[in-house]
């Protein structure tokens, strides 16, 4: 009798296991480390860019000669393919930020 | 009233939990890639051993290359990330998961996991490759992931012939193409969904596949949980992640990522003058041929005499003919073995061995496919950074 008790709870265990298991994922990525580094309008930048990425999209881009020309077309491709919603008056300071500090 | 089904099922579920939320913020040391701006932290998530951090919004993570020399099937955990869209589905339940497949077909389905499961299963070993994959070895330097060349694995795939579940739903004469999306999305509504397209023929094949299983476990949740799209021998975009909606339709897809993303220039060998724009685009398709040495890295010292070489070649599908190797920069070249051939998808294992005199030396190695194609000796540049697969130089200095 004992040994049927332990059994079904064993079976019950497993069972139970296995519903967990398919539980919702909930996923937890690992905490958000990357900043943007300090520099002109850095809360301007914050504030459009963080909506849709973290900031190392832009510290690991590569050093490029013409450096304003390359941000203002990133800048230029977030918001016309993108649909980044970004005031007209912020994009020559995201624009001044980016290629003076990145 | 006290119910114990309920406290053993929070027993199971706290303890899933620990696991999966014992990741702080961990950059555990950084690496640096051979490139310029190339220093990256090492970071580790759930289900994956320490990675190559290239984002963390949506997450990104590289493969360390020195995995690709422990053997021709790269682990779950150590196995490439690549998102576009930060919003993903992490609180999926698998027990509410229902594919869909719609538009052009006789019969609509919705099908849950476990329909799917039920399913013929069938297994294939391929390589899924980022098109962007070393892009940051392009001069010049191009805008984009700046990955060096561990955006790459292959894995047996475990999953059913998207034919089988084409014919189910009874493909409408006419079609043309099929759409496939996935539960992640933008976190913009104005961003462009990631959805990609196949042509009909090339979904029908039998080869493209719904996997849900890799290398004999379910797929980790960020290759796509529950379900992916395989598309053998084809750059990584179209294999969609977390794969819900299929939707055959009777016109070519015309969405941002088919039209104006993942396009390569159509010219001989998909390359332009560098730096300059091509004139017309095609979309990125199959993989172009490429191969590596894995057995030592570039800058290592050795010692003088005898060495035995070790890589791993890959192609679009027509499998590997042959690998060779030079150890004088490229002036001779000696047929490496081959190693156990996973199919025409996979990594083919090579290996060599030779011997090195004392000195500073330039080994190369070059596959050519059973089609004929080889590697070219410079590199080839379009805009975006893709395709790169010129032959790949191992400098070491030997005493």
């Amino acid at each position: 009798m004992q040994r049927i008790a332990l059994l079904a709870i064993t079976l019950a265990v497993a069972a139970l296991m296995g519903s967990s298991l398919a539980a919702p994922v909930n996923y937890k990525t690992p905490d958000e480390v990357a900043a943007f580094k300090p520099g002109p309008n850095l809360e301007v930048v914050q504030g459009n860019c963080s909506a849709c990425h973290s900031s190392d999209y832009v510290a690991t881009q590569p050093p490029m000669k013409d450096k304003r020309a390359f941000w203002q077309a990133e800048v230029t491709k977030m918001i016309k393919v993108y649909g980044a919603p970004i005031d007209d008056a912020d994009v020559g300071k995201i624009v001044d930020y980016l290629a003076a500090t990145y | 009233m006290f119910d114990r089904r309920d406290l053993l099922k929070g027993a199971g579920l706290a303890a899933m939990a620990a696991t999966l939320n014992s990741t702080k913020a961990l950059a555990l040391e950084t690496v640096t890639l051979p490139f310029a701006n190339g220093e990256r932290p090492l970071v580790k998530y759930p289900q994956k051993r320490p990675m190559i951090g290239l984002t963390s919004r949506p997450p990104q993570l590289e493969t360390p290359f020195a995995v690709f020399n422990d053997g021709p099937i790269t682990p779950n955990n150590a196995f490439f990330v690549r998102y576009h869209l930060s919003d993903l589905p992490y609180n999926l339940d698998p027990d509410k998961f229902t594919l869909e497949v719609k538009g052009k077909v006789d019969k609509p389905l919705k099908l849950s996991l476990k329909d799917i499961r039920k399913m013929k299963p069938t297994e294939i070993v391929a390589v899924a490759q980022c098109s962007g994959n070393s892009r940051g070895f392009f001069e010049p330097r191009v805008a984009g992931g700046q990955l060096a060349n561990g955006a790459m694995g292959c894995a047996r795939w475990r999953g059913v012939p998207l034919k089988s579940v084409l014919e189910m739903a009874g493909v409408q004469s006419g079609a043309k193409q099929v759409t496939f999306n996935g539960m992640d999305g933008p976190v913009n509504d104005k961003t462009p969904d990631f959805i990609k397209a196949l042509d009909i023929d090339h979904a029908s094949d039998g080869e493209v596949m719904l996997a849900y299983g890799m290398n004999g476990e379910d797929l980790p949740f960020l290759n796509g949980f529950p379900l992916r799209l395989i598309v053998p021998g084809y750059y990584g975009t179209y294999w969609v992640k977390h794969l819900n909606e299929i939707t055959v339709i009777d016109n070519v897809y015309d969405g941002f990522w088919m039209k104006s993303a993942y396009r390569i220039p159509d010219t001989p060998n998909n390359a332009v003058e560098p730096g300059t724009a091509p004139k017309a685009t095609i979309p990125i398709n199959r993989f172009t041929i490429r191969s590596f040495i894995t057995s030592i890295p570039d800058g290592a010292k050795l010692k003088a005499g005898a060495v035995t070489l070790r890589g791993i070649a890959f192609d679009g599908g027509k499998g590997i003919k042959e690998v060779e190797v030079s150890t004088d920069g490229g002036k001779t070249w000696v047929g490496a073995k081959l190693g156990k051939d996973l199919g025409k998808y996979a990594f083919r294992e090579w290996k060599l061995p030779v011997k090195l005199a004392a000195g500073s030396h330039e080994l190369k190695v070059r596959a050519t496919g059973n089609g004929g194609e080889t590697q070219p000796d410079a590199p080839r540049w379009n805009p975006a950074g893709y395709l790169r697969n010129v032959v790949e130089t191992v400098r070491v200095n030997v005493a």
